[in-house]
């Protein structure tokens, strides 16, 4: 990265926003010396290990550790009986409301194991081959049940029942609950259509794929007071999770932030720091923990596999007139997939007189799924934007003019209920259409996709503090985990509020004891949220350094302002006076004291994101497998606060994309055991398998933010689903509605086409 | 009056189907207790589950927000992220 400003001419008042520093976090990573989970090594510390189920479904009818306690070696052995009953208990934290009964059901099995992985015993010991070789020493008895993973077939008569509680509509169901909202008359508007277009598509579940695999260290003292050390998306949802799981009181916990390696909403939840908690309560010595990529893939969420179906009625001119949309998840063994948001988001780049959306929230013998980058956005988007595409095809036109013709306007009352309001959405259909990505000439068997996508984006509480130092430095904290580049941001965003150069901001996340609360990082919400915290924080700041400069110069606070880094007034003689921050700062201890200042808020106004995507490949008609020629990802940005972060978030997103379409799923054998729990048999895509992907940042600005931001991190992973699946068919001349479009896949349907 | 849509599902175990209806608040945190008062419980689950679309802004989390005598609120699922 350079030091370029490319900051538009028309903001030349932005001195720093815009601009692309060198990331505060980026020395420690790559010469190894940033904080991991897994990094952190306590004294005297014991090493815990999960015994996890081999069955997706089965009663545990006993379990016997009294051999694995017995072995030398082992300081503490707990199962679900050692958790508390925690019964249909809500708790509001991560990102919203959880059943705490299924979050500990989750963390460490009670009466049944709901699938291939579920954790049902854990054991702390000397070492990790000593743990290993005790969870071999405790017997268990299963009664095996038969087990249902398919949606569809989980939602069948007759399917194995996997909560005897669970009902719908008063019969015994996996159907956890049924969602539907829509407007006007879909029978009056279908009939007035010219043209209808429909199709069901299936998905199925995929991996965050995070690099860095779930880690902590726990510490529970003789007083009941405990640390944690975990990497996750937010300390505090960590915090109130483990104490409520373990059944410890929350004010015993401290949790501090270790580096996080990779998070994508499969970090908003807890695994192994109840477990970790328990086992060093019990053994009197820290618990260190951390799971291997296979306890990643078969133990922690995935995002849902689904079923859906889609019918788009359209005038011959390209007008949609009615859609109706039915989408099926997959929410793994406890309710909760995030098929509302799909529902939300899945008509939203649309301007649409009449709809109907239904989803399906569905429990199955399979991981319970986690958010996963604007959670179920993707997913539903492949099915209407495949089917966008196939409209385009029926009536004859350019699928970015059938989008151009029905979009999302300031306005537009979206699918879900909001009136959209100082969105980029045509602005970015136009800069992506004119892309010379797009004048590039396809050769055979190459084709060309395009699709669309939306995403809320939210605020939310965060809290932020800066400290200034005697030398005019300034240490900004927050509680929100930098998975995305968010110091940088933060510390630019108090540099430009400020008034200096962004090198003296040292930004740190701090743990749950030295900060305010703050949610987790995710929603798309921390540049947003907790930049505006750290803004108010600062402005604070300024305005305790200009009634210091006040006093030092005996004149009204009022008569100060602030500018360039500076304190500035006219005295009595009308003479300009002028202190630097770091004249105040240096002074501060004989004015009052050291300057700082703490903000939290509950942040309102997020803009929303849209994206338009446009993908080229190449199908291999001998084996079916696809190259990505070009890839080009528009976005309506709000406004870059570092650009080259912002770009990151496109391209890792396109690319999380690009390997849900093409290679990643769960496979599942016969038995409901994951066959590709590992990156050898779990294809993501690496840099080898992908050209440049080429970014489009479109900036509309953000009102109810003081540099215009608006969230970037999560509406890059909606469109790459359907733009690759259309340039398949583009390149194809076949639809294809399921994925992942595996080289196998491809030519099934291809040779099916020719026969 | 404010006036408030509902059009999801899940919130006709409340309002027994009724999708649109009219209640008078200022501010969120009394919108929540009008509404308990129109359909008990509905004011705890919108609270505890809900986002809100007040004329058109999606608002989350926010009980001192003032509401217009004659705001427009949609009632939608909370919304998180990845």
């Amino acid at each position: 990265m350079t030091d370029t400003l490319d900051r538009p001419a028309t903001t030349p008042e932005l001195k720093v926003v815009g601009t692309r520093p060198i990331r505060p976090d980026g020395v420690d990573k790559v010469t190894g010396r940033a904080q991991y989970g897994a990094d952190l090594a306590m004294a005297g510390q014991l090493h815990g290990s999960i015994l996890r189920s081999p069955h997706a479904h089965a009663r545990i009818v006993s379990i016997d550790t009294k051999k694995a306690r017995a072995l030398p070696g082992v300081k503490a052995v707990v199962t679900g009986a050692d958790f508390p009953d925690l019964g249909d208990v809500m708790h509001d934290g991560g990102e919203g409301v959880n059943n705490l009964g299924y979050v500990s059901n989750n963390v460490m099995a009670k009466s049944k194991v709901l699938y291939d992985g579920h954790a049902l015993a854990a054991v702390a010991a000397l070492s990790p081959a000593i743990a290993e070789a005790a969870l071999d020493l405790i017997e268990v008895k299963y009664e095996v049940l038969p087990h249902v993973i398919n949606v569809d077939a989980a939602m069948a008569p007759g399917a194995p029942q996997i909560h005897e509680d669970m009902t719908y509509e008063g019969q015994p169901s996996n159907i956890a609950k049924r969602y539907q909202f829509g407007r006007g008359d879909l029978d009056v508007a279908f009939a007035s259509a010219d043209v209808i277009v429909e199709g069901e598509y299936t998905t199925e579940p995929v991996h965050q794929g995070y690099i860095e695999p779930h880690a902590c260290v726990c510490s529970v003292g003789a007083d009941g007071r405990a640390d944690i050390w975990a990497s996750s998306q937010g300390a505090f949802m960590v915090r109130s999770m483990s104490a409520l799981v373990a059944g410890m009181p929350v004010s015993n916990v401290r949790v501090t932030p270790a580096e996080i390696g990779g998070g994508f909403g499969g970090k908003t939840v807890v695994y192994l720091e109840p477990v970790a908690l328990l086992l060093s309560k019990m053994a009197g010595a820290p618990v260190k923990m951390v799971m291997s990529r296979e306890e990643v893939f078969r133990a922690t969420g995935p995002t849902s596999g689904s079923s859906m179906k889609v019918r788009l009625g359209a005038k011959f001119d390209g007008t949609l007139v009615a859609a109706d949309v039915d989408m099926k998840f997959q929410a793994g063994a406890f309710p909760g997939s995030p098929v509302s948001a799909a529902c939300m988001t899945v008509l939203s780049c649309y301007d649409l007189p009449t709809m109907r959306v239904v989803g399906w929230d569905v429990v199955t013998n399979s991981p319970k799924v986690a958010a996963y980058r604007a959670p179920g956005a993707p997913i539903g988007a492949f099915a209407v934007e495949s089917a966008m595409d196939d409209l385009a095809l029926k009536l004859g036109l350019d699928p970015i003019a059938l989008r151009e013709k029905n979009a999302a306007r300031d306005g537009t009352v979206a699918a879900y209920g909001a009136t959209l309001q100082n969105i980029g959405y045509v602005e970015t259909l136009e800069a992506v259409r004119d892309h010379p990505n797009l004048q590039a000439k396809l050769g055979p068997n190459q084709g060309r996709g395009v699709a669309v996508g939306f995403w809320f984006n939210f605020g939310g509480e965060s809290s932020a503090s800066i400290h200034l130092g005697d030398d005019g430095s300034a240490t900004v904290a927050t509680a929100s985990p930098d998975i995305g580049g968010s110091r940088a941001s933060m510390a630019m965003m108090a540099a430009e509020t400020l008034g200096v150069s962004v090198d003296k901001i040292r930004p740190i996340v701090a743990d749950t004891a030295s900060i305010g609360h703050s949610m987790v990082t995710g929603g798309s919400r921390t540049t947003f949220a907790t930049g505006m915290a750290v803004i108010q924080a600062t402005e604070k700041a300024i305005e305790e350094l200009k009634r210091r400069a006040a006093m030092t110069w005996d004149v009204p606070a009022e008569t100060v302002e602030w500018k360039a880094g500076a304190a500035h007034c006219l005295d009595v003689k009308g003479e300009a006076k002028s202190l630097t921050l770091d004249q105040l700062a240096a002074a501060a201890g004989k004015t009052g004291g050291s300057i700082g200042a703490e903000v939290t808020l509950t942040a309102q106004g997020a803009g929303p994101g849209f994206a338009v995507h446009v993908c080229d490949v190449e199908v291999d008609p001998e084996t079916g497998a696809v190259t990505v020629l070009r890839y080009t990802a528009g976005q309506d940005v709000g406004r870059a606060i570092h650009p080259a972060y912002v770009e990151g978030q496109i391209q890792g997103g396109a690319v999380q994309g690009i390997g849900w379409a093409l290679n990643e799923e769960y496979v599942f054998d016969s038995k409901g055991k994951m066959e590709n729990a590992g990156f050898l048999d779990y294809r993501v895509p690496v840099a080898s398998d992908l050209p440049m992907i080429d970014t489009v940042m479109v900036e509309v600005p953000n009102p109810k933010h003081p540099f215009g931001v608006k969230g970037v991190g999560e509406v890059p992973i909606v469109p790459p689903l359907a733009a690759l699946a259309n340039a398949v068919r583009a390149a194809t001349g076949v639809r294809i509605n399921a994925l992942p479009l595996s080289p196998p896949r491809i030519r099934a349907a291809v040779d099916a086409a020719k026969a | 009056m404010v006036h408030v849509s509902g059009g999801w599902s899940e919130l006709a175990d409340f309002t027994g189907g009724v999708t649109e209806f009219e209640v008078t608040a200022d501010t969120v945190g009394r919108l929540y207790r009008a509404l308990d008062d129109q359909f008990p419980g509905l004011g705890e689950f919108v609270q505890e589950r809900m986002a809100l679309a007040i004329d058109g802004e999606i608002h989350q989390n926010a009980f001192a927000e003032r509401l217009r005598s004659d705001a427009e609120v949609f009632l939608i699922p909370k919304i998180g992220g990845g």
